[in-house]
């Protein structure tokens, strides 16, 4: 991928400065889930497989609506479904759209290993390229969201583009299109937060007192947003994480892997490493989660990697002139 | 720890170390690696049709392989909405978005076919045997039963023993034709998807 | 619709009952949102099931299904009752003041003019009282006992809210709540839509269900406004446009109607549907009846329609009967029928009791499928092990399945929801072999017109003397037939108030269903579509999509009809003066001389609104009617009658007597009725529906379709799935009186138990969209389960309502 393609501010493994004089002065792209106007059709589904040309297996029903089942290499998003009866009694069907959510902060890209694997456009656009990616799982390991996917054909990691081949021209994503009810909007990030806080007023007009923007800082905001009718409680929308971060270990991964220590730390960090790429973060305790957050912290976030002159690090695609 | 094998092990840190050892040597690997994907559209030909589903009608626009020149057979290889459409203004429903592979599905049928009185299969037929055939049956079937008038007397042309249902997704020109036909024959045991 | 979609972002408040729009017609459903995010509108879902309309809906109110009537008539008593009505409106626009025959009665939930052998009425008394002038006597002060506002008073008292909740299951308090907002419509600057599809019309009360609908709309002054209306949303394609061209057992195209067998004089024909004004200075448009009709005949016939031979009037079949699809099923399996033709249409999915459909299919001699997909109906003679149980050897019937084109390989027009005559482009050849309908229908046409030619046989005149002017005979072209049937000259058209002025030359185009002539000088295939292939050229094929009044009317955008009209009833927008009710939102405003504005008025465009001609002119009455004389089989008035298989044993509004429980004016067929199941065999009330991942029984062969729902599933509340311990993913046996279905179980709590008559009911929720054929895995034609018996009007199968029991297997 050459660096200048796209404006590249972030790149997997990479020492090579990117140029650094281009940015987004229009600002970064982001699109905004409205759930509140969801219903759950998955047109957007269906966009991205057609667009992307994929074909997801025919499944079977496991009792749900939710089909595909789950996230693949072949499904970029897909639907959650949850049925929540409210304090009021009144039953609500709470639809989300799963995916990518484009961490402005990616915690994929700074887990990955393979050189160029993961990119980050100065649009704000996470990206894969498959043809570097070593299949090692990593970025799943290092997403807080859950959401790369490692297809058993070719043992390379997938997930939502948000179509930076139709971006790239001044389109929008397929799923954007598509979407019949304008439950997913697509502009630049700024016109999206606009967008949502009058969706918001809306929604407390309807009694909604707790809608709100997702937007979480934790990963330094999103180019993927939600409006939620239940901000204060992210959870019920089939588990969307209340306060996510880049686990703390891969902090401490890209903390220690200067090059020149990598050879003697290998063995313990990539074990810890390991034991939370098998069980997942939701078992490490907070003790751990309060160390990881101070090795962070200890380290300063902008020049996590520690590369000198890694002007990538330095670009933040949110910050606008 | 107690759960990693030697194997899954080395696997992980092999694979590690290779990507840092590049990272190492400060080797940015620029040639011979893909772009931004290709935008697919960019020359292909635009047909703007309905979406044959619903009857909210949305606008679609097809995307097809080739310029219409001579020797280019159009295929169509994408679809999606058309902004310009006052309804759907570009959007598309799960239908609609797929509709791709309703024109490819391996289900489209491709050759007239016949199945003969008791057998368990179809055999293929020509379209000149096909129609021949029905036409046959049909006049054979109108002249024997056809009603001109009732035992009271009363003038009715009718031809009661064949029916026929007519589509649901076709055009107002092949409904129109259809009735025109089928009124024509003295048909009465017609209908439509609309009843259902 | 009477409106159309893009015109529901103009609603105050959106009411989704009897249909699921969210999922069936997600991007009409957009026009909902933009309501809500830009109007303020609040929606209500009234529905069995909690579906994806009602996720995003202000308020949902569960209803058992099959009782839309009386939870409608409920809603017409409270609007009735608390006043909320819009008064101006009703009085000027609708039959209040009519006053209503002496001996016409209704008693123990049946109207006069009983008669239980034949199952239908003697309507003679559901008219109007008549003055010596001949027109209809009124009374304006509405006191008059037996004025149509008393009739209609005292008809719906009995639906209180006590007796929605004990009938319907909605609790008292949420009804309540929907009335309240629906009220709130009853200003004249507020409008409601009424959103609605099969869910009303699949029952066997549906076309009362959609009236009673439209008679809470007419109280609220919402019909015919930017915003209302009554807007039937149509489930396939062309539909509207099959519809429009009549291609039903018992009419002509524009809702013409085919002769009754007793009409055998020509005159009489027409005059008793010309109709004549019921009060002074109305226009009643069906006048102009003769004037379509022969034109239509003229396109059909050409020369051989002359007035000596009355328009060829003895080519027309007359009928005794209606042969709807289910009356034509019920020959077929009683083996009165030879041969039948599918086109693009599969019966053996789409219609109610597959064993019956099969029986049917298999006593036929030759079947013929033109389809571009490999439907179960083109293989029913096939099996496929407990999905289609059935031994080839033993069926006798010549199946031929011709493959034809989709619809990105042909040009024409298809006709929206919203009315509007869409032009489409061929993108691409048809795969292999396969035919357009066209090229199949015409050369079919000509070879049976070629073997009469030669061979003569019975009655050859209409086969032989068919118009066919096409430049291919056997391949007529869709430009050629758009322009027939919208219309041209076959002589100079002059015009009516100056004969020597001629409008239109000998072989024009016609501009509008004005200038067609009752005297063989114009040709039309369909008068409603006239003017759409115009002096102008194709106005279908129109893109230009400004909106300059930024309502949603897009005038230039292709053509809709009637005339270009894009609101019908428009004139009902204005008060009686001609000024807007609403300004915000004005479609037409009489301007001194002349009716003008964001739409083309539905009213004589320059008659005086001071001459007092009403704004409904194609009713004989000039006003909407609430009471519908004799129009509908059960009724002047929509009454609540149960689904023909109901957990119930007697109406409660009608207990007296157990004829009322269901429809007592519904045809049913003997062997149909002997099929129902009673409810101490089957407990559990069924309903099946759409999902919006699929198309009917189409999408099921498209892989990205087949992938979002891959396995066929019923849905079932935790009350029954507690009782009979059945977990999500189980796999469970659905049976009815006529078959049995196996599906993977969705447990859920969008599926309550809702008390009928205090008695709990389950509901059973069964999507429609699996087969024998396909991508999706194999699975059971969800029509397997359902009852044979129609709408008492429209024939249409009671696929809503009926009765099963849940087994896990």
């Amino acid at each position: 991928m050459a660096l200048q393609s796209l404006d590249i501010v972030r790149r997997s493994a990479t020492t090579t400065a990117p140029p650094g004089v281009r940015e987004s002065y229009a600002g970064t792209v982001a699109k905004l889930i409205d759930t509140t106007k969801c219903i759950g059709c998955k047109a957007c589904q269906v966009a991205c497989m057609e667009w992307n040309d994929l074909r997801d297996e025919i499944g079977t029903n496991v009792g749900v609506y939710d089909n595909p089942p789950d996230l693949t290499e072949a499904s970029w998003t897909v639907m959650r479904f949850a049925e929540y009866e409210n304090p009021k009694g009144d039953l609500e069907w709470l639809i989300r759209k799963d995916g990518c959510m484009h961490c402005a902060d990616p915690g994929c890209l700074k887990a990955c290993p393979a050189p160029g694997a993961i990119v980050q456009y100065s649009n704000g656009i996470v990206d894969f390229h498959e043809e570097n990616c070593i299949g090692c799982g990593y970025c799943i390991t290092g997403c807080p969201f859950n959401i790369p996917r490692i297809s058993k054909r070719d043992h390379k990691a997938y997930k939502c583009t948000l179509c930076s081949d139709r971006v790239a021209v001044g389109l929008e994503p397929a799923c954007i299109k598509a979407c019949p009810t304008g439950a997913l909007v697509f502009g630049t990030k700024e016109d999206m937060k606009l967008h949502a806080a009058e969706r918001v007023a809306d929604l407390k007009s309807r009694g909604f007192e707790q809608a709100g923007l997702y937007d979480p800082p934790g990963v330094g905001g999103t180019h993927v947003m939600y409006v939620l009718h239940h901000a204060d409680q992210p959870q019920l929308y089939a588990g969307l994480a209340p306060d996510p971060h880049i686990s703390a270990l891969v902090g401490l991964w890209k903390g220690v892997s200067k090059p020149i220590a990598l050879a003697a730390m290998a063995f313990t960090v990539l074990a810890g490493f390991f034991h939370f790429v098998r069980v997942g973060r939701k078992e490490i305790d907070e003790r751990d989660e309060a160390a990881g957050r101070q090795a962070l912290e200890g380290a300063p976030q902008r020049s996590a990697p520690q590369r000198p002159g890694s002007a990538p690090e330095t670009r933040n695609p949110d910050k606008r002139p | 720890m107690a759960d990693v094998t030697r194997r899954e092990f080395l696997k992980v840190t092999g694979a590690s170390l290779a990507g840092s050892s590049l990272v190492l040597l400060g080797f940015s690997p620029t040639a011979a690696l893909a772009e931004v994907r290709e935008f697919k559209l960019a020359r292909a030909t635009e047909t703007r049709n309905t979406c044959p589903y619903c009857a909210v009608a949305c606008g679609v626009l097809m995307y097809s392989l080739g310029d219409r020149s001579k020797n280019a057979r159009s295929s169509i290889f994408h679809i999606e909405g058309d902004p310009d459409h006052p309804v759907n203004r570009g959007t598309l429903c799960p239908k609609g978005a797929a509709l791709i592979d309703f024109i490819h599905s391996p289900s489209r049928l491709t050759r007239p076919e016949y199945r003969a009185p008791g057998s368990d299969k179809w055999q293929p037929i020509s379209w000149d045997e096909a129609l021949g055939r029905i036409a046959k049956l049909m006049k054979e079937d109108r002249d024997a039963n056809f009603v001109a008038r009732t035992p009271e007397g009363l003038s009715v042309n009718r031809w009661l023993t064949t029916g026929m249902l007519a589509a649901s997704a076709s055009s107002n020109e092949v409904g129109y034709l259809t009735h025109k036909v089928i009124r024509s024959l003295g048909i009465l045991s017609f209908d439509n998807q609309a009843r259902v | 619709m009477t409106n159309h979609w893009v015109d529901i972002k103009n609603a105050d408040v959106v009411l989704i009952m009897g249909g699921n729009a969210a999922e069936a017609h997600p991007c009409g459903f957009k026009w909902v949102t933009e309501a809500k995010a830009h109007n303020k509108a609040r929606l209500i879902v009234v529905d069995p099931r909690f579906t994806r309309s009602a996720s995003v809906a202000d308020v949902y109110a569960p209803i058992r299904t099959g009782t839309d009537i009386a939870f409608l008539g409920g809603v017409i008593k409270y609007l009735l009752t608390e006043d909320k009505i819009q008064h101006e409106y009703v009085r000027s626009y609708t039959d209040l003041s009519f006053i209503v025959r002496e001996d016409f009665a209704f008693t123990d939930g049946l109207y006069s003019g009983y008669n239980p052998e034949k199952r239908s009425y003697d309507k003679s008394t559901w008219d109007y009282e008549f003055g010596h002038d001949g027109y209809v006597k009124t009374d304006p002060t509405l006191e008059h006992p037996r004025c149509v506002y008393q009739l209609m008073k005292r008809h719906y008292a009995r639906y209180t809210p006590e007796m929605v909740e004990r009938v319907c299951g909605t609790p008292k308090e949420k009804f309540l709540q929907v009335c309240e907002i629906i009220g709130s419509t009853a200003p004249p600057n507020r409008a409601m839509t009424v959103m609605y599809a099969l869910g009303w019309t699949q029952h066997s009360v549906g076309t009362q269900m959609i009236r009673a609908g439209a008679m809470m709309q007419l109280l609220l002054g919402n019909i015919g406004v930017s915003g209302g209306g009554m807007n039937a949303l149509r489930g396939h394609s062309n539909i509207q446009g099959l519809t429009d061209l009549g291609l039903m057992s018992n009419l002509l195209t524009g809702y013409l109607t085919l002769p009754g067998e007793k009409e055998q004089e020509y005159d009489k024909y027409i005059a008793a549907r010309a109709f004549k004004p019921l009060r002074p200075n109305q226009l009643s448009y069906w006048q102009n009846y003769n004037k379509f009709h022969v034109s239509l005949m003229k396109a059909w016939w050409g020369d051989a329609a002359t007035r000596e031979n009355n328009w060829a009037y003895d080519y027309l079949p007359k009928l005794d009967k209606g042969y709807d699809m289910l009356q034509t099923f019920e020959l077929m399996s009683q083996g009165k029928m030879n041969g039948f033709i599918c086109q693009g249409f599969n019966p053996l999915a789409a219609a109610p009791n597959k064993a019956k459909m099969t029986g049917g299919l298999a006593k036929l001699k030759f079947l013929v499928i033109m389809d571009p997909l490999a439907t179960e109906t083109s293989e029913f003679w096939r099996n496929y092990g407990e999905h289609n149980d059935v031994d080839p050897s033993k069926i006798q019937t010549e199946v031929f399945r011709l493959p034809t084109s989709c619809f990105a390989e042909e040009d024409g027009a298809l006709v929206n929801s919203g009315r509007w005559l869409q032009w489409h482009w061929k993108g691409a050849e048809p795969p292999g072999e396969a035919r357009t309908d066209l090229e199949i229908m015409g050369e079919l046409f000509t070879r049976l017109r070629a073997l009469y030619k030669s061979d003569g046989g019975a009655f050859p005149d209409p086969i032989v003397n068919l118009y066919w002017p096409y430049a291919v005979a056997k391949s007529p072209s869709p430009e050629e037939l758009a322009k027939e049937y919208s219309g041209r000259a076959l002589q100079d058209v002059t015009d009516p108030k100056n004969p020597t002025q001629v409008i239109r030359k000998a072989g024009e185009q016609l501009a509008g269903f004005a200038e067609l002539r009752d005297d063989g000088s114009t040709l039309s295939g369909c008068w409603l579509y006239c003017g759409a292939w115009g002096p102008n050229g194709n106005l279908m094929a129109r893109r230009d999509n400004s909106d300059p009044t930024g309502i949603g009317q897009t005038l230039n955008w292709a053509y809709s009809w009637p005339a270009n009209r894009r609101v019908m009833y428009n004139r009902a927008s204005c008060d009686p003066s001609g000024k807007p009710f609403n300004p915000d939102r004005k479609l037409i405003a009489w301007n001194g001389t002349a009716w003008t504005g964001a739409d083309v008025p539905d009213y004589k465009a320059d008659e005086d609104p001071a001459l007092g001609m009403g704004p409904f002119i194609m009713n004989a009455e000039g006003v909407a009617r609430f009471f519908g004389r004799g129009n509908l089989a059960e009724g002047p008035f929509p009454e609540h009658y149960e689904p023909f298989e109901s957990p119930l044993a007697r109406n409660p509004l009608s207990p007296a007597q157990e004829q009322t429980l269901s429809n007592p004016a519904a045809r049913v067929f003997k062997d149909d009725r002997a099929a129902f199941g009673k409810v101490a065999e089957f407990p559990h009330v069924a309903t099946t529906y759409r999902l919006t991942e699929h198309f009917h029984y189409w999408t099921k062969h498209v892989r990205l379709n087949a992938i979002l729902q891959p396995e066929q599933f019923v849905e079932i509340g935790e009350g029954l799935a507690k009782e009979f311990g059945i977990a999500s993913g189980d796999r469970v046996k659905v049976s009815s009186n006529r078959g049995f279905i196996k599906a993977v179980a969705v447990v859920t709590k969008r599926l309550r138990t809702l008390p009928a008559d205090g008695k709990p009911v389950h509901t059973v929720g069964i999507p429609i969209h699996w087969g024998f054929t396909g991508l999706a895995k194999p699975g059971f034609l969800a029509n397997t389960l359902t009852p044979v018996v129609g709408d008492g009007n429209s024939q249409t199968p009671e696929f809503k309502s009926f009765l099963v029991k849940v087994e896990k297997l």
